[in-house]
């Protein structure tokens, strides 16, 4: 063994216990979500020790941003949680437009709500579909998929892009919301208390999944309060924390809204939780639909925001405006600011630095899936090795949000 | 010294009250409190802020290179306090040789992994830390990424 991988667990070095062995789960297992990779230590069935590798994803975004300028920088966001791209794309136009002190019109506010509260349910569907096709409910996830279809078509229809949308763009949206956009959202709305109802049908009195998931994964908020955890999880322990109630941002305090908990605080609880979570937003989806307030998509700062093609064409001013933002970008204050969002995985914060140009100095993101994720080792060790898939699943990581 | 601007935030006035020598500066910007702390003091100011001033969460830590300013490294830690729904910048800076600072794994557990990511990208070292490795990068990288003077491209070899 060379030195650079020094023996990870006592079991390969000298003081090997006959009774020991170390399993090595991921990089590549499909159930670590991604590219975790997990040290077991097992004793039998229990696991004695966890030891979480991560990096595997880690794709150097903090260190693009530097090179990007502002408004380019929406397209890196996307990459970071890629199952809630518009989350991201949401937390970085805040926090750079509270450098510029921009204000945003109501209509642009009020779409991002919608989008956003869609991401949630479409990460939520993610993680239902394939916590459940873990713990072996197939189902479920044909399901879930069946309606994530439908909100990517939505997102399709606003951005062109079912994923990586970059929809939000520093000053408001990237395009004017498309036409028949109320029919397809509302369509989808009337629909789908409906299908997670169906959802709860195959699984919240189903024994297998009951056996699975009830008391599996404890943690106490002491140690999740201690490792950094937040989201659903802390929710599931009964800690009433929501930045969109807690910090409101992007007008979150106009919606009428419940911070779902659970005092079970397992596996089955955040199971709780998270489905409560999407009744929640599709009340909140209902709300900003019923009550968009018209006018205009986009701040009315002509040194920020693109000018509209028609003007540009026909105004000296505009195109001049047109041209440095292209070529050059803004500049944006100098100065520091923290923008903290509630990502559907918790605590997601921008810390951004700017000097003055047209680049940001340096952007460090706080995802919500590296706090999470710290707290494996505590919430496996001691338990058996068939609850660690669903303990990891509850967890609801996403290896491009730890790794950055 | 606490600057004249901060008397009227009640943590900024209790970090002093506390230890006096540990405030080196501070600002209050876009309604944000950042207090500079000496790097010495840094442990001992995060336990009497969690312990005695709520602010039981770390949210995060990390680190600014200002090269080739002199002293180079911020090192920045983002606190939250629940019970206050209140949240504070703590900043240290250190000087591009060796730089070294006490780890606040003493304070919070879940400090663990972000000071070895600024171990990792920024070549900081934190003092008794339980298990200070790289965490992104590979164990043998040569070279910290997030610094200033390191490349944004490379070549191919």
């Amino acid at each position: 063994m060379s030195d650079l991988h020094p023996p990870l667990t006592e079991v390969e070095g000298e003081k090997a216990t006959p009774r020991r062995l170390v399993l090595n789960m991921g990089p590549q297992h499909p159930s670590t979500h991604g590219v975790l990779r997990l040290l077991i230590e097992l004793d039998g069935e229990t696991v004695v020790k966890c030891q979480p590798d991560i990096g595997f994803l880690h794709t150097g975004i903090e260190k693009e941003f530097e090179v990007k300028t502002y408004q380019q920088a929406v397209t890196l966001t996307d990459r970071v949680d890629y199952l809630a791209p518009l989350s991201n794309n949401l937390g970085w136009c805040l926090a750079v437009e509270k450098l510029l002190a921009l204000e945003i019109p109501p209509q642009a506010q009020w779409m991002r709500v919608l989008l956003t509260e869609m991401t949630r349910l479409n990460s939520h569907l993610v993680w239902l579909g394939t916590h459940a096709l873990d713990i072996g409910a197939m189902s479920v996830f044909l399901y879930c998929f069946r309606e994530r279809e439908d909100i990517l078509r939505i997102f399709e229809m606003f951005s062109g892009q079912r994923m990586m949308t970059s929809y939000f763009r520093i000053g408001g949206l990237a395009l004017e919301p498309p036409r028949g956009w109320q029919t397809a959202v509302k369509k989808f709305i009337d629909e789908f208390p409906s299908r997670i109802d169906e959802y709860e049908n195959l699984l919240t009195n189903n024994p297998i999944w009951l056996g699975r998931t009830q008391g599996v994964g404890f943690i106490s908020i002491e140690d999740m309060l201690d490792l950094g955890v937040t989201g659903p999880m802390l929710r599931a322990a009964g800690l009433k924390i929501d930045a969109r109630k807690d910090q409101p941002y992007t007008s979150y305090e106009k919606f009428d809204f419940e911070v779902p908990t659970s005092d079970r605080n397992d596996v089955f609880g955040r199971y709780q939780v998270r489905v409560e979570e999407m009744r929640q937003s599709t009340k909140i989806i209902r709300q900003a639909l019923e009550g968009m307030p018209p006018g205009p998509w986009k701040a009315d700062a002509p040194h920020v925001v693109l000018p509209d093609r028609e003007k540009m064409k026909t105004q000296m001013e505009a195109l001049i405006y047109h041209f440095k933002i292209v070529t050059e970008g803004f500049r944006v204050p100098e100065g520091e600011v923290f923008q903290v969002i509630e990502s559907p995985r918790g605590e997601l914060g921008f810390y951004v630095v700017s000097d003055g140009t047209t680049t940001p100095y340096r952007v460090h993101m706080r995802t919500p899936s590296f706090g999470n994720l710290q707290a494996t080792s505590k919430m496996v060790e001691g338990t058996l090795i068939a609850d660690v898939i669903a303990s990891i699943g509850s967890m609801d990581f996403v290896l491009g949000d730890t790794d950055r | 010294m606490l600057p004249d601007n901060l008397r009227e935030q009640a943590v900024a006035l209790a970090v002093e009250a506390f230890d006096a020598e540990a405030v080196k500066g501070g600002k209050y910007d876009r309604n944000e409190l950042t207090l500079e702390i000496a790097p010495v003091k840094i442990a001992s100011v995060c336990g009497f802020l969690k312990y005695d001033q709520t602010f039981v969460r770390l949210s995060t830590v990390t680190a600014v290179d200002r090269f080739p300013a002199e002293p180079r490294f911020e090192v920045v830690y983002h606190l939250h306090s629940i019970e206050h729904n209140e949240r504070i910048r703590l900043k240290c800076r250190l000087a591009a040789e060796n730089p070294v600072i006490e780890s606040v794994t003493s304070v919070w557990r879940g400090a663990d992994w972000y000071e070895r990511e600024v171990f990792d990208l920024f070549g900081i070292s934190f003092s008794n830390h339980p298990d200070l490795r790289r965490i992104m990068m590979p164990d043998d990288w040569e070279g910290h990424p997030l610094r200033k003077d390191y490349p944004i491209t490379g070549s191919r070899v």
